[in-house]
């Protein structure tokens, strides 16, 4: 009886106070939908007083004669790009580091890691100035460029921990089967490694999705901004602001993020849990 | 007999020339393997580095040439700009308040989850909802709305008769907005919590509850002191990157109001990129590298004495 009494309880307040984590969510949600006169009168509510679908088609015309599409557009291709990008060189770089050998693999591996807490301000000025002289300001070159050559140490990090995980007589036995390098990480590592590259792969959608800074520093043609620059757009203190496809636009800038959530949410609360992803 | 000795070396020579050569080749192909991340290690991180280095003292406006000014960037920082000492202020200000209280918040709920309960793993994933949305304009967007003038917040406080303001204009309250913002972001340190607190082995609580410790003592006898490395690995991670925090305040106040939200990332973004002081800018990055490097040497160092590793061996 005591267990049931206590077990309510925490069911009472964990819905309570989870209710309090995700109303700003859907409070966005429910404003998306709102006349702009309720955003305002009825700040609070969770019900629009009318639906108005019209934010979203309005939110989606854009600016000009860009639309949303075009920045979607462009986010994909840059996220796209830059999760392959982050996949390819992660996991030969972490498969150098945890199954082969080599001079100097010692100090390298600590520069690795000592990159992890790098504050990235370092080298944002002379990277910047190096995009600049060799006329990359103004393409996804900068933006994406950087996932090929292991732009995350942090990913090689945790692949590199996954992949020291394995047996190495796996290794071993292909070596005597005549396997050569190359073909132990293809056919062996590889295929073992599926559960680090899912989280690998949808940690680096997620910050390349949300990522801001970047593009703000090397973009400046709106034919070229992504969702982030798009969504600022609508706060620029030249216009006025349109709060209702403001937010229409918002909920739709989140739909990917929710979409990869709902399916894969194990890899991804495992991912954090075990390998402690920010 | 001559001959055959020299054929003999011979054979050992080629031998082990064959196998100097295999060592080569295996040390190529092991470089082959992580050249992708040597090159950007060597041409975007560390040649940066020197160049930061080097911009930081230099006057630099991405016009003319860089010129030299020896110190005299750090000595203007230090001594000749308020602004500075501002944003190191608001900055210190943030990591020292909302690390504890994120990871406060991110332990308490951590604890509520390790039990296995009916509807556990479904409250785990909203509860880490708000932190994979966390860094998106999307959210900076809500937050404005929501704690500005007519927004929701102070939509809430009429119900009890209280009366708001406009907590992101406001002097006293934006940065405690801000604060807030990354407080609800808990989510990840609460997973890394509760993978830790599913480490611990139950009999630790058994025998303790034999021995009638009560609740409130096992927390802080076996909870806290077997939590240590994970508590040390939460704050370390959250430590940096709350110095470095730059999309919230950017958007939601840009600074404002009077530079009470003026994050140090922000400084340093304003005087390269929109003041093309980039050499300012630079060393303003190589303090902040300082001060990162400072704070993890200082817990790392503290680690001995309060992280407790179970195999010592196994750190």
């Amino acid at each position: 009886m005591k267990q049931t009494k206590s077990d309510i309880f925490f069911h009472v307040f964990v819905i309570g106070f989870g209710l309090l984590m995700i109303y700003p969510i859907f409070w966005t949600l429910a404003s998306s939908l709102k006349p702009e006169s309720d955003i305002f009168k009825n700040a609070a509510s969770l019900f629009p007083s009318e639906f108005k679908w019209d934010n979203y088609a309005l939110g989606w015309a854009g600016f000009g004669d860009i639309t949303f599409g075009t920045f979607f557009l462009n986010s994909s291709i840059v996220t796209v790009l830059v999760v392959i990008g982050t996949l390819i060189s992660s996991t030969l770089v972490a498969f150098g580091f945890a199954r082969l050998h080599f001079k100097f693999k010692r100090v390298l591996f600590v520069c690795l890691l000592a990159t992890i807490m790098l504050p990235h301000q370092v080298t944002l000025i002379p990277q910047y100035i190096m995009f600049h002289k060799i006329g990359w300001v103004n393409t996804f070159y900068p933006l994406v460029v950087p996932a090929f050559i292991g732009g995350v140490p942090f990913f090689i990090f945790l692949m590199v921990q996954f992949i020291r995980g394995i047996p190495r007589e796996l290794d071993e036995a292909a070596i005597i089967d005549g396997c050569s390098t190359f073909g132990i990480f293809w056919n062996i590592i590889l295929p073992l490694t599926k559960p680090a590259l899912a989280t690998v792969a949808i940690f680096s959608f997620y910050w390349t999705w949300d990522d801001f800074m970047t593009p703000l520093i090397y973009l400046n043609d709106t034919k070229l901004f992504t969702v982030s620059l798009g969504l600022r757009l609508f706060s620029d203190p030249s216009a006025v602001t349109a709060w209702g496809p403001l937010f229409a636009m918002s909920i739709a800038s989140l739909i990917p993020t929710f979409l990869i959530f709902l399916f894969f949410q194990k890899h991804l609360v495992e991912g954090v849990a075990t390998t402690g992803i920010k | 007999m001559q001959s055959e000795t020299s054929v003999l070396t011979d054979k050992k020579v080629t031998k082990r020339s064959k196998a100097l050569h295999k060592g080569w080749k295996k040390e190529l192909i092991a470089y082959a393997f992580i050249s992708p991340w040597l090159l950007g290690f060597l041409g975007f991180i560390i040649g940066p580095m020197i160049a930061s280095l080097y911009l930081s003292f230099t006057d630099y406006d991405m016009l003319s040439s860089p010129s030299w000014v020896g110190l005299q960037n750090y000595i203007t920082m230090f001594t000749d700009d308020s602004r500075f000492w501002t944003s190191l202020k608001v900055t210190f200000t943030f990591v020292f308040i909302s690390v504890p209280f994120k990871l406060a918040f991110a332990l308490f709920v951590a604890m509520l989850f390790v039990k296995a309960r009916r509807g556990v793993g479904l409250y785990r994933s909203v509860y880490y909802i708000p932190s994979i949305v966390g860094g998106s304009v999307a959210v900076a967007v809500m937050w404005k709305q929501l704690f500005g003038r007519e927004g929701a917040i102070n939509g809430i406080l009429s119900y009890f008769g209280i009366e708001g303001q406009n907590w992101i204009a406001s002097p006293d309250y934006a940065l405690s907005t801000l604060i807030i913002l990354v407080v609800w972001q808990f989510g990840s340190p609460m997973l890394i919590f509760l993978a830790g607190l599913k480490q611990i082995p139950t009999e630790l609580y058994e025998a303790a509850a034999v021995d009638g410790a009560s609740k409130f003592s096992q927390f802080f006898k076996i909870t806290i002191p077997m939590l240590t490395p994970v508590i040390f690995f939460n704050l370390v991670m959250q430590m940096i990157s709350g110095f470095m925090t730059f999309t919230q305040s950017f958007l939601i106040t840009a600074g404002g109001p009077l530079d009470r939200t003026l994050f140090y990332a922000v400084y340093l973004y304003e005087k390269g990129f929109t003041h093309f002081q980039m050499g300012y800018a630079s060393a303003m990055a190589w303090i902040l590298l300082i001060i990162v490097a400072v704070f993890t040497a200082l817990i790392f160092k503290s680690s001995s004495a309060w992280v407790y590793y179970e195999s010592e061996g196994g750190k």
